[in-house]
């Protein structure tokens, strides 16, 4: 690992210190960062647009609150669970998912996600409906309570972002990681240097719906709280939002992009809990204007100018 | 029995002539530079709230509003094409997206703030807001109203893409855009004409949607989904996929909710995602 | 040794605070599809700053508001957590929506702060937290006071059901139709429609093909029951042969405006009108009108009467703010309010109040709820059950 990504994971542990009070914001952070990892996975590196990305995060979500709720309160049996649960809906949709490009590909995640997102409101039996699901009550992690200050929360989630991120980069670096850049770049020469598009698609939409399941999972044991709005449009819409920030196809981007879009609105809801989308549009608006590519995009054109 | 589906199917068709007002603008601006403006809606509330403005508070008749509301959300969009949007055609899809989307944030709050946040209505003749019976079934007169001014609109943009020198233009564009720019077209300013024109349709749908669905500060976001189905199954650049969608989802999404109410919200989604897998150009759409 | 430095972290500025004001953190959805509810609701909440001073017993109130954005139940957990630590309120108060109170309600708990709901309506929400009390109103309490009204005095023997599909529409229709029934009514057929259905049409046929005695409806405020009751004009359906039956919220002013003639004759249950004819609500009224430019509705009183129970409350245990102190008092809290005489159930922490029948009828030139029947005092139903159990 380089020198500056020690550093910034050094970091990540201060909050425990300098700002015990933000730990549970902390922790949300780093849940929506997994999420963002996870969508970088298939935009990023994979050319994959998806407009319903959330319908992984809330499914794992369900069912790790579904497992609470029926008497298996271990958070981190839940968690593998939750997230394999999500990885075999990923598999089971990207059969229908990686045929298509364009605004074709975008459309039916999205039709998918609400598809999702209807059922599961109909089955209000199952989910709780809008209400949310009701009798969610974690057991401790490792011995430690979920408690009112997020410290138990806060590592928790940072630790399962930690070792998801690791997984993620040794993808990336892979031969089956380059694969699928050459898909990205052009899909249609990369069967004929042996590297089976649609099969490697499949693989990496799998297994980035097993991350953002991981992040559901963890996301309804730290809160013990879930509700149909983790499989929504506006869930799928923010991390996408978040992601297109911090910088695409860049491994951290997703993590930059989680920290500042949810810092930014904490503060400014904060100040002006009525009109706070004005400034986070003007943020977006003015990312765009000066730093093309996103942050870490844009900041990296700014590097390569000061050589 | 066959009256009130024939009721309903004339629902559908209405409810699909809006979809079509609000959509087109989009699909054609679209195809034709590539520019994803998911701001679209926002100039649909420019044309609507210009109309509520006009009726509640200065007592303008409803029908004399809706020129006003073309020609605002037309200048508006422009506006915004000459001084923002055209420093983004060259960047990535994904940064015209998020800019876009800011642009949207801050629409709703400015909106928010002028209009608050309450659903606003704008007051009718007594004569929209009558009914007909014609052949056993009771007609509304809006909705009426609203299929005449949907096949108005998409008679007359045909006519201009096919017959005028300008629709030509347009129409080489969006084939090729590079070929166009070779022969000597000036894409810029044909594509700065259309956006107008796509985004006055679109504030004149926001005008004639506060009878039907309502407006308030978030319509541009509510609505966003449902348009982007439209352009996406009715075909990039072409007016008849945007009207045709436009017309299969009203229709069938009425259908639906008569004959299968269980089924609901799922109709609509349903629908789309068995179109584009059969199609996934759109039904009318080239690439 | 982590610990320590972060209690000795909140120890300091809890000393040098002389504790003269009291903290009541408002979690509401200031942004989003629900921003005009939350935006009432504080409208409410200032009124009643205004018309009763910001002191009670000798100390100062502060409001903390904070934006949820929407039904988020992790963010507004959070949120609460935030002003429970970071800010240190004594009081958590607001919820516009079920799920956010639900999720709030733990912290409420483990915390142990006083908590004040004063809009969210699902009845379970009472049960999460032994320090919280109710000052709107429960579906239970509204619904099956009018189904059972609807089949005695109402004169009514069927009714088909029109709700909105997601969970106050199913209490709604749950709540109407086990009153209805066991007053002795049919349910000949139902309907639910999606949340965000922007046009009725096809439903409002199949109810017309039903023919029924009369039609009960649940929407949610908002665009939708204009909506509706313009695509029940369409396609014909004559209120004096088929009686439409709805909730307050389907007949919200904004909608009245909306609908127009539509609206006559439409019958509901509710708790509040902004005309309803008594000096205090008058009073509330031309405050709240010339404080804001526009009425109260019933998310405004709902805001209001909490901010009432707390300043009582307050009075009572003389500005005390530790949760078993406030319950207690609160408990049996009885007052005149706007909307008439209102009392904090005393065993389930729950709001006591009247329920008025109305209808929809033309005064001068605008579409008003004309109130013409009372139940009095009616208790949330589906408390009074859990009691048994």
């Amino acid at each position: 690992m380089r020198p500056l990504e020690i550093a910034f994971w050094a970091a990540t542990l201060l909050p425990f210190v300098v700002t015990p009070d933000y730990l549970s914001l902390a922790s949300q952070i780093a849940i929506t960062a997994l999420f963002a990892l996870s969508l970088d996975l298939l935009l990023g590196y994979a050319g994959i647009v998806s407009l319903g990305h959330a319908a992984y995060f809330g499914f794992g979500a369900y069912v790790a609150g579904l497992l609470s709720k029926h008497y298996w309160s271990e958070p981190l049996s839940g968690l593998v669970i939750g997230a394999a649960a999500a990885g075999v809906l990923g598999y089971a949709t990207s059969h229908v998912i990686v045929r298509f490009r364009h605004l074709a590909l975008i459309m039916l995640t999205l039709g998918l996600g609400l598809l999702l997102a209807e059922a599961a409101n109909s089955a209000s039996w199952l989910t709780g409906g809008a209400d949310g699901l009701q009798g969610v009550k974690m057991a401790p992690l490792l011995g430690f309570k979920f408690d009112l200050y997020g410290r138990t929360a806060y590592a928790y989630s940072l630790a399962v972002l930690f070792l998801l991120f690791l997984l993620a980069r040794r993808i990336i670096h892979s031969p089956f990681g380059l694969a699928l850049r050459g898909i990205r770049e052009n899909a249609l020469r990369m069967p004929a240097i042996g590297a089976p598009s649609l099969a490697h698609l499949r693989k990496v939409y799998t297994i980035a719906a097993v991350l953002a399941g991981a992040a559901g999972a963890v996301l309804t044991q730290t809160t013990s709280t879930v509700s149909l709005e983790v499989l929504s449009f506006g869930r799928s819409a923010d991390v996408l939002v978040i992601l297109i920030l911090g910088g695409a196809g860049r491994l951290y981007g997703g993590i930059v992009g989680a920290i500042i879009y949810m810092v930014a609105r904490d503060q400014l809801a904060g100040m002006n809990p009525q009109y706070w989308y004005f400034w986070i549009g003007l943020l977006l608006v003015a990312v765009v204007m000066f730093l093309p590519n996103g942050i870490l995009g844009g900041l990296s054109a700014l590097g390569k100018k000061a050589q | 029995m066959f009256a009130s589906l024939a009721g309903v199917l004339f629902d559908g068709f209405a409810y699909g002539m809006l979809l079509f007002l609000l959509s087109v603008g989009l699909s054609v601006t679209l195809g034709m530079m590539n520019f994803v403006n998911l701001a679209h809606c926002s100039f649909a509330m420019v044309g609507g709230y210009v109309t509520v403005s006009l009726t509640n508070r200065y007592g303008w008749p409803f029908l004399a509003t809706l020129p006003m509301a073309f020609v605002a959300a037309a200048v508006v969009s422009v506006v915004l094409e000459r001084t923002l949007y055209r420093r983004l055609y060259r960047a990535s899809d994904l940064d015209q997206c998020l800019f876009t989307i800011g642009i949207v944030f801050i629409s709703i709050a400015v909106y928010a703030w002028f209009y608050g946040t309450v659903v606003q209505s704008a007051p009718m003749p007594a004569y929209l807001h009558a009914s007909l019976e014609f052949m056993g079934m009771r007609l509304a007169t809006y909705r009426i109203f609203l299929i005449a001014m949907g096949l108005a609109i998409a008679a007359l943009l045909i006519f201009l893409l096919e017959t005028t020198r300008f629709g030509a233009q347009v129409r080489a564009a969006v084939d090729n855009q590079r070929m166009a720019r070779g022969l000597g077209i000036d894409v810029d300013r044909a594509f700065m004409i259309t956006f107008a024109l796509g985004g006055g349709l679109a504030g004149l749908g926001g005008a004639l949607a506060i009878e039907i669905v309502g407006l308030d500060h978030a319509f541009a976001l509510n609505y966003l989904v449902y348009v982007l189905i439209v352009v996406a199954v009715g075909g990039l650049g072409s007016i008849g996929g945007s009207f045709a969608a436009a017309l299969v989802l009203g229709i069938s999404d009425m259908a639906g909710k008569y004959y299968f109410p269980w089924l609901g919200a799922f109709l609509i989604y349903l629908v789309m995602v068995a179109l584009l897998m059969w199609r996934p150009v759109g039904l009318f759409g080239k690439r | 040794m982590l610990r320590l430095i972060a209690a000795a972290a909140l120890i300091v500025p809890l000393a040098a605070q002389a504790q003269q004001t009291i903290k009541i953190g408002v979690l509401l959805t200031l942004s989003g599809q629900f921003a005009d509810a939350a935006a009432q609701m504080d409208n409410g909440i200032k009124t009643y700053m205004k018309q009763h001073g910001d002191t009670v017993a000798g100390k100062k109130i502060e409001i903390i508001r904070k934006d949820v954005g929407g039904p988020a139940p992790d963010v507004a957990k959070r949120l609460a957590q935030e002003l429970v630590v970071r800010d240190h309120v004594d009081i958590l108060a607001g919820f516009t929506l079920t799920p956010n109170a639900l999720a709030v309600a733990d912290v409420s708990a483990e915390a142990k702060k006083f908590m004040v709901v004063m809009n969210a309506a699902t009845s379970i929400i009472i049960t999460k937290s032994p320090y919280m009390i109710r000052t709107s109103v429960t579906l239970p309490q509204v619904m099956e006071t009018f189904g059972t009204w609807a089949a005695t005095k109402g004169g009514l023997k069927q009714s088909y059901t029109m709700v909105t599909d997601y969970g106050p529409g199913h209490d709604a229709e749950a709540a109407f139709t086990s009153a209805f029934k066991a007053a002795g009514g049919s349910i000949v057929g139902g309907v639910r429609f999606p949340v965000a259905n922007p046009d009725f049409s096809a439903f409002v046929q199949r109810a017309k093909d039903l023919a029924p005695q009369s039609i009960f409806i649940f929407i949610p405020g908002g665009a939708q029951p204009a909506a509706l009751g313009k695509a029940m004009a369409e396609r014909g359906i004559d209120k004096k042969q088929t009686k439409v039956l709805g909730s307050g919220e389907t007949t919200a002013e904004a909608a009245l405006k909306a609908m127009g003639e539509n609206a006559l004759d439409i019958i509901t249950a509710w708790h509040y009108d902004y005309t309803m004819d008594n000096p205090l609500n008058k009073a509330f009224v031309k405050e709240f009108n010339a404080m804001h430019g526009r009425n109260p509705d019933f998310f405004s009183i709902g805001a209001y009467d909490g901010m009432h129970a707390i300043y009582e409350t307050l009075k009572k245990t003389k500005g005390k703010t530790d949760a078993e102190a406030m319950i207690g008092a609160a408990k049996g809290l009885k007052w005149q309010s706007p909307r008439g005489p209102m009392m904090i159930d005393p065993e389930t922490r729950d709001v006591v109040q009247d329920v008025y029948i109305r209808r929809v009828q033309k005064v001068g030139n605008d579409y008003v709820n004309v109130p013409f029947d009372k139940i009095a005092q009616v208790k949330d139903p589906a408390g009074e059950r859990r009691k048994q159990k």
